[in-house]
């Protein structure tokens, strides 16, 4: 048993599951789990082959890139962390913002241990003192269950940088990373203005190194293995896996684990497949965009192509909506949804969020003079860039592609009125709307 | 020597200033903060847009050094 388990270690499979290979349906794999499907936590020193200055090479050369939504290359961030003046912080992104997704709080709950190595070696690599944990304050029990795994860990001696498990606020953009910064530092878990940005000036005004928690769990994945493995599933523009939250009008919803660049269609077949005939995906979340199912199908899961389409790879969220439901209605719900999470700070989103979220909802639910459409259209032009953070910019691009996605509808609302299908159950989640059937 | 315009949009707070003295590169939207219509200051204009930037009550116009 044991040398079976040492044999996996040593050749692991290149294939599919990488970072869910460990999970189990019943339990919370613990510390000695974790040990014995993925082997102990890499040693990385500080001279030689395994010096940190190397880590980040092999990160580099495995082209991983931050699983969070923007999707930026992360050794190129670690780099220039490491090279920021006095020793760094490490931030691990936990606070799951978008009501559309569970992976990170998959990884969190089931296999804790994968995103804490991934913690260390990152801490190691940029030379950080001190770590934090993020997720949502309101989320207990999971909030304990890290605290033990930490602790259980402090007991092993594994994590020369303490971690610190942090709750933050549960708002939607409490998770933008100038967000966590600024409520680290004692202030409102609100975006902030940069520069500076984090990685120049973060938590205690040292250089931050801000990652999702899935992105740190690859990297205690490549530590063990290498790029080459990594790099073994995948594009070669887009290497390894990455998690999907499917749900919608789908089958079995879920997350799943698909290699990079997996067509989209075949990520819904993944879920069982299409529970009614499908009209369109919302790709990546409330910050994606809305293709129609027949252009979405073939476009493979990686941000170039998903970009190419007029999509967003986001946080890896697929959502199946089916013919029979209104996406125009939908996406009223969702950018009401929105505009009431605007941190108020910046105006245009203050005010132009509620005015584009209003004009949305008059063109899904009464339309039918001619103006609502062309309203939508000028208001999003407005918005688009002129905040803080991204979070107006998001709200645009998913309120521009219904319109690309839903164009006939749109016409025929604002022609008409509105269509059959805004009498339909509402299909999207969205926290604290009563309509939403949250069992 | 090139010069950018900027705004800080969480220190905006419409006042609206800076459209009165930089017409030619700012204009306000409905709620009244202002639009840029071109990041890049003209030199015939450098002095207005600090002088704009130096009347915003709350600093949050700024004009830099094109990177």
């Amino acid at each position: 048993m044991t040398e079976l388990a040492l044999v996996t270690r040593r050749s692991p499979d290149l294939r599919l599951p990488r970072l869910l290979a460990g999970i189990s349906y019943y339990s919370v794999a613990d510390l000695r789990d974790h040990e014995r499907q993925y082997g102990p936590l890499p040693l990385w020193g500080t001279a030689g082959r395994r010096r940190s200055g190397r880590l980040i090479d092999i990160v580099d050369a495995a082209g991983l890139t931050g699983r969070g939504g923007a999707g930026f290359p992360t050794g190129r961030k670690m780099r220039s962390v490491a090279s920021g003046p006095g020793s760094a912080v490490v931030v691990a992104n936990g606070a799951e913002g978008e009501p559309a997704s569970c992976k990170d709080r998959l990884l969190l709950t089931r296999m804790p241990h994968l995103v804490l190595d991934g913690i260390t070696l990152a801490a190691h690599a940029v030379g950080a003192r001190e770590a934090y944990l993020c997720v949502h304050g309101q989320e207990t029990g999971l909030l304990d269950a890290l605290d033990d795994a930490v602790a259980q860990r402090r007991a092993a001696g594994l994590d020369p940088a303490p971690i610190r498990v942090t709750g933050i606020p549960g708002r939607y953009v409490a998770s933008e990373q100038s967000s966590i910064v600024q409520y680290l530092n004692g202030g409102p878990a609100k975006p902030t203005f940069s520069p500076p940005r984090p990685h120049q000036r973060g938590v205690h005004g040292r250089p931050t190194l801000v990652n999702n928690v899935e992105t740190l769990a690859h990297l205690a994945l490549i530590a063990r293995f290498g790029d080459r493995w990594f790099r073994g599933i995948g594009l070669p523009s887009a290497p390894g896996s990455t998690l999907v939250t499917v749900s919608g009008a789908v089958a079995r919803p879920g997350v799943y684990e698909i290699e990079m660049g997996t067509p989209a269609g075949q990520v819904v077949m993944l879920a069982g497949g299409p529970a009614e005939r499908p009209a369109a995906l919302l790709v990546g979340g409330y910050f994606g965009a809305w293709l129609r199912a027949e252009t979405a199908w073939p476009v493979p899961m990686c941000h170039a192509a998903l970009k190419a389409a007029g999509g967003a790879m986001g946080a890896g969220m697929v959502i199946v909506l089916p013919v029979s439901s209104c996406g125009l209605a939908e996406t009223a719900r969702v950018l009401r949804y929105l505009a009431d999470e605007n941190a108020g700070q910046c105006g245009p989103c203050m005010f132009g969020l509620p005015a584009l979220a209003d004009a949305m909802a008059e063109l899904a639910y009464h339309g039918g003079r001619r103006r609502a459409l062309k309203r939508v259209a000028s208001l999003a032009g407005l918005v688009a860039g002129r905040g803080a953070c991204r979070h107006p910019d998001g709200a645009v691009q998913l309120a521009r592609s219904a319109l690309r996605a839903f164009e006939a509808d749109a016409v025929w609302h604002d022609h008409r009125g509105p269509c059959p299908g805004v009498a339909r159950a509402p299909l999207l989640p969205v926290p604290g709307d009563a309509d939403w059937d949250w069992a | 020597m090139n010069y950018e315009l900027r705004v800080n949009p969480i220190a905006c707070d419409a006042h609206g200033l800076c459209a009165e003295l930089l017409p030619e590169i700012i204009e306000l939207d409905p709620w009244g903060y202002p639009i840029l219509l071109s990041a890049s200051v003209p030199q015939s204009l450098v002095d207005h847009a600090k002088r704009a930037a130096a009347a915003c009550p709350t600093l949050a116009l700024l004009v830099g050094k094109a990177q």
